[in-house]
Order: C-alpha cells, then sequence, then structure tokens
C-alpha cells in the first residue's frame, strides 16, 4: 500500500483529494449533530472510585469514643511528614478513646499530604481513612492545617442526643 | 433619492447610518466571536460557552470588559508608535469596507452610507490594508515570532489577493458593472422567470476560489499562518494585549463578517431569497457564510507555508486566470 502511493505522488489526484476535504467536512457537521460530552462540572460531579483517597477523617466507635489511641503510627508512616499527633493519658473522669491513651492533637497538614493512604493502612485501629471529597481549596494556608476538630467525624446521633440530655440534667 | 441631493439632508443621513452601523456591525461581530465559539463547540462536542447569561450570551460583555480593563503593556524596545497604530489600522480598515456594502432592508428600502460606482474596487483597496496592522504591528513588537508572522502575511498576501481579485472579474463581465448594487440587482429573463438571480448559478468555480482566497485574506485557518499559534505563538499577537489586542480581534470578526457578506452581494443574491423579507434573507445568507468559515477552522489543519504558496500561485491563480478567459468565451457566444 505504502509503496503504491509512493508511486502515485507525481501524479496529483485532484478528485481524490477534494473528497477527501469533503469527508472531513462531512465528519465534522456530524460530530455537530451528537450530544456534547461535557460534564457541567459545579453541578455535576464524575463518580468516584469506592477506593477514592480524597480528605480524611477520624472515625468514631458507635458509642460515641474516638477510635484513635494516640499510637503515632500514622504520623510514622506518613512519607511527607504531614501528621502530627501528641498523645495524653485516658482517665476515668476523661474518657476520649477505648485504649490507654488518646489523641490530644492531631493535625494533617493537607498542603503537604500526597493522599497516598498510608496512614489508613498503618493505623491498627481503623482510626484514619481518607474519604471521597476531593474539593478543598481554600483561601490561606492556615487554614489548610487540619485540625482534629476539623478531620473528626461527628458523633453518633443517639448519642449526641443522650449527651444533651445529660448536659441539660 | 432627494435627501441625498440635499447638502445638509445629506451629511445628515451619512452620520445616522454611520452611527447605525458603528452599532450593528459591532454588535454582531460581538455575536459572530460567540457564534462561533458555541458553533466550534458543538462540532468538538463540548457546549461552548453557556455560563455567563441565557446560553452563554452574555459572554462577549464579559469578555469585553475583562479585556477593556486589562493592564495595556507595551514591551520594552517597541517602535511605540507604530506599535501603537497598527491595530487601529486594521479596526479602521475593516470598518472601511462597511461604507460601500449596501444592504436591503425592507423590499424597496436599501441602506448604504456611500453608492460608489466602482464599489467592489474601494473594498479590495480597503481589505488588503489590513496586512498592514498584521506587518507593522509585526515588526515593531520587537519579537522574532511577531516578525514572522508579520512576514508570513505579507506573503500570504500578495500569493492570494490576485486569485481573489480575478475571481470576480466574470462577476463583473456578466453584471457589467462594479458597483455593488448593480451587482445585486442584475436581473435575467429566462423564461418564464424575470428577476434578480444569485450569480453563484453563473460563476460557481468564482465563487469557489473567492470563498478559498477570502479565508487566506482574513487570516483564518487553514490560513492562519500569520498567527499559528502552534509555531508562532501568536504570531503578530504575541506582544499585544489589553484593548490593542482587543483591536486585532475585532479586526479578524469584523473582515470575517465583511466577507461574508460580499459572498452574500456578490455570489448569493444579497437580500434576494424568494418571499423572505430582504433583511432576513440577508442576515441568514451572512450567517451561512460565517458558518461555513467556522465550519472550516473546525475540519482542516493549517496549510504548511509551502503548500500555501502552492495553493495560491500554482492552483488558484491559475484557475481563476482559466475562469475569466472561459467566461469571456461563453460571454461572446452568448451576446454575439
Amino acid at each position: 500500500m505504502a509503496g503504491k502511493k509512493k508511486e502515485e505522488t507525481n501524479q496529483p489526484n485532484v478528485a481524490g483529494d477534494i473528497g477527501a476535504l469533503l469527508k472531513g467536512l462531512k465528519t465534522t457537521l456530524t460530530e455537530a449533530t451528537r450530544a456534547p460530552v461535557t460534564l457541567q462540572y459545579p453541578e455535576d460531579k464524575s463518580p468516584r472510585s469506592e477506593r477514592y483517597r480524597g480528605r480524611h477523617y477520624l472515625r468514631r466507635y458507635d458509642n460515641g469514643l474516638e477510635r484513635c489511641i494516640g499510637c503515632e503510627l500514622c504520623a510514622a508512616a506518613c512519607p511527607v511528614g504531614c501528621i502530627l499527633v501528641i498523645a495524653a493519658e485516658n482517665t476515668e473522669e476523661n474518657r476520649v478513646s477505648p485504649g490507654e491513651r488518646y489523641a490530644k492533637t492531631y493535625e494533617i497538614n493537607m498542603l503537604r499530604c500526597i493522599f497516598c493512604g498510608y496512614c489508613e493502612e498503618a493505623c491498627p485501629v481503623q482510626a484514619i481513612v481518607l474519604g471521597p471529597e476531593y474539593e478543598l481549596s481554600d483561601t490561606s494556608r492556615e487554614k489548610f492545617i487540619y485540625t482534629k476538630e476539623k478531620l473528626l467525624e461527628p458523633l453518633p446521633p443517639d448519642v449526641e442526643a443522650r449527651l444533651n440530655v445529660k448536659e441539660k440534667k | 433619492m432627494s435627501i441625498y441631493n440635499d447638502p445638509i439632508g445629506h451629511w445628515v443621513v451619512v452620520v445616522v447610518a454611520m452611527a447605525l452601523l458603528l452599532f450593528v456591525v459591532l454588535t454582531a461581530t460581538a455575536y459572530t466571536v460567540w457564534f462561533e465559539r458555541v458553533a466550534l463547540g458543538r462540532i468538538q462536542r463540548r457546549p461552548g460557552p453557556n455560563r455567563v447569561g441565557p446560553f452563554g450570551l452574555m459572554q462577549l460583555a464579559a469578555d469585553g470588559v475583562k479585556l477593556a480593563f486589562k493592564e495595556s503593556f507595551v514591551p520594552a524596545e517597541t517602535d511605540k508608535v507604530i506599535y501603537v497604530i497598527a491595530p487601529t489600522i486594521g479596526v479602521a480598515a475593516a470598518f472601511l469596507a462597511w461604507a460601500v456594502i449596501p444592504v436591503g432592508l425592507w423590499y424597496n428600502v436599501q441602506y448604504w452610507i456611500a453608492d460608489v460606482n466602482v464599489g467592489i474596487l474601494v473594498i479590495f483597496a480597503v481589505s488588503s490594508l489590513n496586512v498592514y496592522a498584521i506587518v507593522l504591528g509585526g515588526y515593531a513588537s520587537n519579537n522574532k515570532y511577531s516578525l514572522l508572522g508579520g512576514l508570513r502575511a505579507s506573503a500570504q498576501l500578495i500569493s492570494y489577493e490576485m486569485s481573489l481579485g480575478l475571481s470576480l472579474v466574470p462577476t463583473f463581465m456578466i453584471v457589467g458593472s462594479l458597483r455593488l448594487r448593480d451587482i445585486v440587482q442584475y436581473t435575467v429573463s429566462w423564461g418564464p422567470y424575470h428577476g434578480p438571480i444569485p450569480l453563484i448559478l453563473l460563476t460557481p468555480v468564482g465563487f469557489i476560489i473567492y470563498l478559498i482566497s477570502a479565508t487566506a485574506e482574513t487570516n483564518r485557518t487553514p490560513f492562519d499562518l500569520p498567527e499559528a499559534e502552534q509555531e508562532l505563538i501568536g504570531g503578530f499577537l504575541t506582544e499585544y494585549s489589553g484593548l490593542k489586542f482587543t483591536m486585532y480581534y475585532l479586526a479578524e470578526y469584523l473582515n470575517v463578517i465583511t466577507v461574508s457578506a460580499l459572498v452574500t452581494l456578490l455570489f448569493l443574491g444579497g437580500w434576494y431569497l424568494w418571499i423572505v423579507p430582504p433583511i432576513l434573507a440577508f442576515l441568514i445568507k451572512v450567517v451561512l457564510i460565517i458558518f461555513v468559515y467556522i465550519w472550516f477552522r473546525a475540519t482542516f489543519p493549517r496549510l504548511r507555508y509551502d503548500m500555501l504558496m502552492r495553493l495560491g500561485w500554482k492552483v488558484l491563480l491559475p484557475l481563476s486566470m482559466a475562469n475569466v478567459v472561459v467566461t469571456a468565451i461563453i460571454l461572446l457566444a452568448v451576446q454575439g
């Protein structure tokens, strides 16, 4: 085929060339009749995989206690060192997690985080997980230091209700 | 017609007509940009601009405001006077062509600013001025890419201007007038039919040559070599921004509308279309030709420089010359 074409280059194929141009015009026009494939982004979002690694969450047990035991394995596993954990002892009056210790401070620098998910893999109690959210833009660098309050899951509704009743009493 | 003979009335009419023209043509340019972006989008299976206003129709206002308030940056070591003047030449030339373009508004009402008896020559003279904007802008920018763009524009002009002119010669020979109104109102008596006809029926080859040459004249894809974003980073536009860039942009789209209006007047029968009201018929035809240019842009890749020269000198020029000769022979045979 290629060899045959080379022989023909001396003889211009005008009809063939014009036909090719018209074919191109036809192609573009038929494409115009088909529906656009664009996703209207802020309104429609493309689906995320179940394993998508986005913003972090600190999970709780069903009874409202925090899962994190302040072992700092996540901070050790983190390749960019964006996790800061300062642990404190649990006491009888102030029981935050079921283990001996809990995370008094838990901060993630989201500007550094590369969303590798090693923290999730390292965690022995599945306390830190990466969620599906990916729209994390903000207006200042300070706002990217996600504190424990920001990362922690809200209390389960029944525990929340129980605590509210306790406070009122 | 008498108001044209009255010296003061004449000037009043001309000034009003010019103000009207400025408004209509500028609006049309803005909507041509919108139309092009939507049409290109649909061909590429995108929706095109659809955020600002209904169907994105206010996009042009947003773009205009953005461009107008951009910093007017002049690079160092430029030829400042020419750098500033060059874009204005482009806009002025693009507007000047509209001085002689007539538009049929209603059945017996026509609009024009100057009814010149060599109208089409005026348009040729004015439309080739556009290249000065590009060459001077490219020269004054003190940038090698701008200069290359300017050089390409001038070489492109001499390759295409001749076939552009010659492609219309058969039209003049048939009509016997250079006045644009006469060309539109050229009537024939073919059997039972007596009335104006689209001249494309008599000069189809001229139509095709004109369409191709005019694409080169307006520097649009596939002949947008002076701009050539990929090779020349925008060519003559590289160093232009803000309002000066807007002027080049405006000139380009004005030229597209001008050329589409000319194709309509010269080949498609102007404002005559069966029973459709004249102004509507004119608009339909102009929009159709603008779409053809957008369609070309969406379809054809840019020609290489030597291909463009070869097409201009070795294909279009002999073809347009042959077209003149053949038309002359047929005219002689028919008219005796």
